[in-house]
């Protein structure tokens, strides 16, 4: 009953603009929350706080701090929304981009178009997420064909053949950026999740894509509620099932590959957050997908912030911290899945 | 109400339905027997229209099935699936409001009268106290009646259901073919039941239609299916029929008993 009293809506936005406003303060020159939100508030148009001296530090905030986090925030939302839709469309818990392979498949999309050209112009910009879709369109393809055995999805299968297609993806994305020039070496880092441009840049270039693609999987609530009785009952519940599929596949993935385009391969995030949204309040997709978006806005946040004060100066990619983290989990889930099976 | 006319069903070259023509009037009960393997689930997945059929026309009120969307043909046609096929965690009522999905948006906004039609399924299928319990919760009995709510909330006229009684003791069994029974006649429901169980179908059908290797081998009353003969070449087993002590309905006996060599008594060990 007492979880009712806080509306898991409020609980989650405010768990994730305390976390907006930590990755904001904490870095090389901390800068207190009061400061940051005076420097938004002399943001607005019309007022007039008095900022002398602060110019530094206005420039850390607007132009490194905020885009990074808006970045981060971003890619969280986007992997934690995208694992929520992956898990109810496979009716599997572990449906994860990153363990069924589609963020690798991204990947390689990115790294053939950034070989082609390097995104500094608007144009690269652009196309690497288009390759990283399509990547991850191709990739999401050929595992759920290979772990599809007759008409059920076993959760072994997936995870075998998601394991198998994203190690031969991620060969190729190596071999690819070791035969290529000093720039793409530059990518290694990126690929282990960190942002590759700084500044507004990405941010603006991956709005579009994570806007669409989460809006859309929002409206999908119901539709994944009926796949939970599969595919045959949900049928003759009067779903449209294999419109409905294609709609999830290619919103997830669009959400996917955006997030990887400009953020890196970033696992596990897709895999907690909506388990734990599940654990502590329902397997309603209705309420599953926006909580784990907001949660995974909040946890990739949390993981950006460890990455970047562990080992000071030095910045760790967002998706060692992630793994780091996120394997135990994994291992406890499975370890769960052993003993208890409703999910 | 629900009019099969001369359906086949084909899996490639496969044959697994040929020239099929059933009529269930409403208010009706039609029980579907037959072997292993017969061809009674493929009727019921070709009839609620998840297979594509090869040839002939299903026919509900005056409506062919073909030209349906899943949508429409969801109002029209409702499906009781085997019990283990439910996801465990939702709740009873969750599970029910969800056989309102023909009658919701895209984004599935239930109203108050979607409500008042899960709440009465949940009532007729004695469930009421059930609802908050998750699906995982419940008995095979408990949840083979969560099916049926759902499919009650769907208020479609035609409900097909494949051998609901499988998972159930006999006890259930009865519960729930009592209940079809009563439904059938309240609501004017066209019932066709995939029934394993011979005895099920002789106490509760209107009609029996017989089905072997995808054909049909015989349709009619229980009296006129369900004979010694038409059994014996059926099953490979010597079957005989006598009628109901109460009812005079057919109660099937199978009779293999005579061949084996005889019962010899189990040695006591104290």
């Amino acid at each position: 009953m007492t979880r009712n009293r806080l509306s898991p809506y409020f609980l989650n936005g405010l768990l994730l603009a305390l976390a907006l406003l930590a990755s904001v303060a904490i870095g090389a020159v901390y800068i207190a929350p009061g400061m940051v939100l005076r420097i938004f508030w002399a943001q607005i148009p019309g007022v007039d706080v008095g900022m002398a001296g602060l110019e530094t530090a206005v420039t850390i905030i607007l132009q490194v701090r905020l885009p990074h986090t808006v970045l981060v925030a971003l890619t969280g939302a986007a992997l934690a929304g995208s694992g929520a839709a992956y898990q109810g469309l496979f009716r599997n818990p572990l449906a994860d981009p990153y363990l069924i392979g589609v963020a690798s498949g991204a990947g390689l999309g990115a790294v053939i178009a950034m070989s082609r050209s390097w995104p500094t112009t608007w144009l690269g910009l652009y196309a690497v997420p288009v390759a990283a879709f399509l990547g991850a369109v191709i990739t999401i393809i050929i595992v759920y064909n290979l772990a599809k055995t007759g008409a059920t999805l076993q959760t072994t299968t997936l995870i075998l053949a998601g394991v198998a297609v994203s190690s031969f993806a991620t060969a190729l994305t190596s071999f690819l950026m070791l035969r290529s020039n000093a720039e793409l070496r530059r990518a290694l880092g990126w690929l282990l999740g960190g942002s590759l441009l700084s500044g507004w840049t990405p941010v603006l270039a991956m709005l579009p894509y994570v806007t669409i693609g989460l809006l859309l999987l929002l409206t999908t609530g119901h539709a994944l509620n009926v796949l939970q009785f599969g595919d045959d009952q949900a049928q003759q519940m009067g779903l449209n099932v294999e419109r409905t599929k294609r709609l999830l596949l290619i919103a997830a993935s669009l959400t996917t590959a955006a997030a990887v385009a400009f953020s890196g391969i970033i696992g596990f995030i897709g895999l907690i957050v909506p388990h734990v949204v599940r654990m502590i309040w329902g397997p309603d997709y209705r309420r599953l997908t926006p909580l784990s978006i907001l949660g995974g806005a909040t946890l990739l946040l949390l993981a950006d912030i460890l990455a970047r004060v562990a080992l000071a100066p030095q910045v760790l990619p967002v998706g060692v911290v992630t793994a780091l983290a996120g394997a135990p989990f994994f291992l406890w889930i499975l370890y769960r899945a052993k003993t208890k099976v409703t999910w | 109400m629900l009019e099969i006319r001369n359906l086949t069903v084909a899996y490639g070259s496969r044959v697994v339905l040929q020239d099929i023509s059933l009529n269930i009037m409403p208010g009706q009960i039609l029980a579907v027997i037959g072997p292993n393997g017969a061809g009674k689930s493929t009727l019921v997945r070709s009839v609620s229209g998840v297979l594509p059929v090869s040839g002939g026309t299903v026919m509900i009120g005056t409506r062919p099935l073909h030209t349906l969307s899943a949508n429409q043909r969801a109002r029209c046609l409702a499906v009781v699936p085997q019990a283990r096929q439910l996801p465990g965690a939702f709740t009873v009522y969750e599970t029910i409001l969800l056989g309102r999905t023909p009658y919701l948006g895209w984004l599935g906004k239930s109203g108050s009268q979607d409500h008042e039609q899960a709440a009465w399924a949940l009532r007729r299928t004695r469930l009421t106290e059930l609802a908050g319990r998750k699906v995982s919760e419940l008995s095979g009995g408990e949840q083979q009646r969560v099916l049926l709510a759902r499919a009650l909330a769907q208020a479609a006229p035609v409900l097909l259901l494949d051998e609901p009684t499988t998972h159930l003791d006999l006890q259930h069994q009865a519960g729930l073919l009592n209940l079809l029974r009563e439904l059938a006649l309240e609501r004017q429901l066209a019932v066709l039941i995939v029934l394993h169980d011979l005895n099920l179908a002789g106490l509760y059908a209107d009609q029996v239609a017989l089905l072997v290797d995808g054909r049909l081998q015989a349709l009619g009353s229980p009296k006129e299916v369900l004979t010694s003969r038409n059994l014996t070449a059926v099953f490979h087993v010597p079957i005989d029929v006598i009628p109901h002590p109460a009812y005079g309905t057919p109660l099937v006996l199978p009779d293999g008993v005579a061949n084996l060599p005889a019962r010899r008594p189990l040695p006591v060990s104290l």
